[in-house]
């Protein structure tokens, strides 16, 4: 079982370096802004992950927890700051 | 009990890589929307349960409340991806991103 | 009545995130719970009281599971999609715009948010009564509003 989550973990890791490439490839900056809010969901699962992994899922939940948190006012906040801006790079 | 832990956490791993691959193949950023707004939702719900279930094996009251807590994140991103999506969504008509639509489409 | 059920949820939430059940700490749970309940209680619970409670919880628990089965059928039919080598003649995205009979502003969220995780379809915006959702395929465009409007009518708004 713990090859499983450690070779869940790998996958997890990989996705988000595929995800990278969206980010920095753009098109628009709200795809980079769509990017790292699929990178931050994934986080918050490898967090979990890594809590199984190290035996330890008692205190990476409260990380998580944070994280997902994070993520979603990070977004919230994002998408409203460019919407207040006129010309938008690469648009 | 390990092996619906087991087969949950590898559904969610493949419909995040089904949802990475959207956000990479699809032609504009409302299609990638979707992509991203449902795909990553469901597979972190799974893999959510399934850690929960997993950490449920050797039962105890701690081990319970750390289960909760893990569901509550579930509860938590079931309901903050659709707003985030919808958030980048109106940002996005309202700056004016150009929508792909089929060629041969009179629209 | 909304202050003592907005206090019991704030200390379940707070039992539910600290796990330390001592004198010290649940007591600075009740104190702040107390705090909030005094500052905000009519955030989470307000509006008519007109429906039993038990009535509307019963609702939403019958709804959410055949909600989450019509979720992941719309991942399935995304990862076809998605995976489909020829992509670009399968996807046929617009935008289409109607008129809903929900009233309540807690439906109406959960039927937005409803659409967003469902086939193929993203909510843009709700202006009074009327939602902006952008569709990825024709067909996903024509069963809309359909049977879901139905159901979170069911489950959310008996008193009409």
């Amino acid at each position: 079982m713990e090859h499983l989550f450690l070779g869940c973990g790998i996958a997890l890791l990989l996705l988000m370096a595929l995800c990278l490439v969206r980010v920095v490839g753009g098109p628009t900056v709200l795809d980079r802004i769509l990017g790292g809010n699929v990178i931050g969901t994934k986080t918050t699962v490898l967090l979990l992950i890594i809590g199984v992994l190290y035996d330890n899922v008692a205190m990476f939940v409260d990380i998580a927890i944070a994280y997902a948190l994070l993520n979603f006012i990070a977004t919230l906040g994002a998408a409203k700051y460019f919407l207040r801006r006129k010309n938008l790079p690469g648009k | 009990m390990l092996w619906i832990a087991g087969f949950l956490v590898v559904a969610g791993i493949f419909f995040f890589a089904v949802g990475v691959l959207g956000v990479l193949r699809f032609p504009d950023f409302y299609t990638r929307l979707h992509a991203a707004g449902k795909c990553d939702s469901l597979a972190a719900v799974l893999v959510i349960f399934g850690i929960a279930l997993y950490n449920l094996v050797d039962f105890s009251p701690l081990n319970l409340l750390v289960s909760l807590k893990i569901l509550a994140i579930a509860a938590f991103v079931f309901v903050a991806s659709p707003t985030a999506t919808h958030a980048v969504t109106e940002a996005a008509l309202i700056i004016g991103v150009e929508p792909w639509t089929k060629k041969d489409n009179p629209q | 009545m909304a202050k003592i059920a907005t206090f019991l949820t704030m200390l379940a939430f707070w039992v539910l995130l600290s796990g330390m059940f001592d004198a010290f700490h649940f007591s600075l749970g009740v104190i702040s719970c107390l705090l909030v309940t005094l500052f905000s209680h009519e955030l989470l619970f307000y509006g008519d009281r007109k429906r039993s409670w038990v009535k509307g919880t019963l609702g939403v628990v019958l709804y959410f599971p055949w909600l989450f089965w019509q979720i992941v059928l719309a991942n399935l039919q995304v990862a076809y999609i998605v995976l489909h080598p020829r992509m670009h003649d399968l996807i046929d995205p617009r935008l289409i715009r109607f008129k809903t009979f929900l009233k309540r502003p807690i439906s109406k969220v959960t039927f937005a948010q409803s659409i967003t995780l469902t086939p193929g379809t993203v909510t843009v915006n709700i202006h009074g009564d009327e939602f902006t959702v952008y569709a990825l395929t024709r067909s996903a465009a024509d069963s809309l509003p359909g049977e879901m409007e139905r159901r979170v009518g069911r489950a959310l708004e008996q008193t009409k």
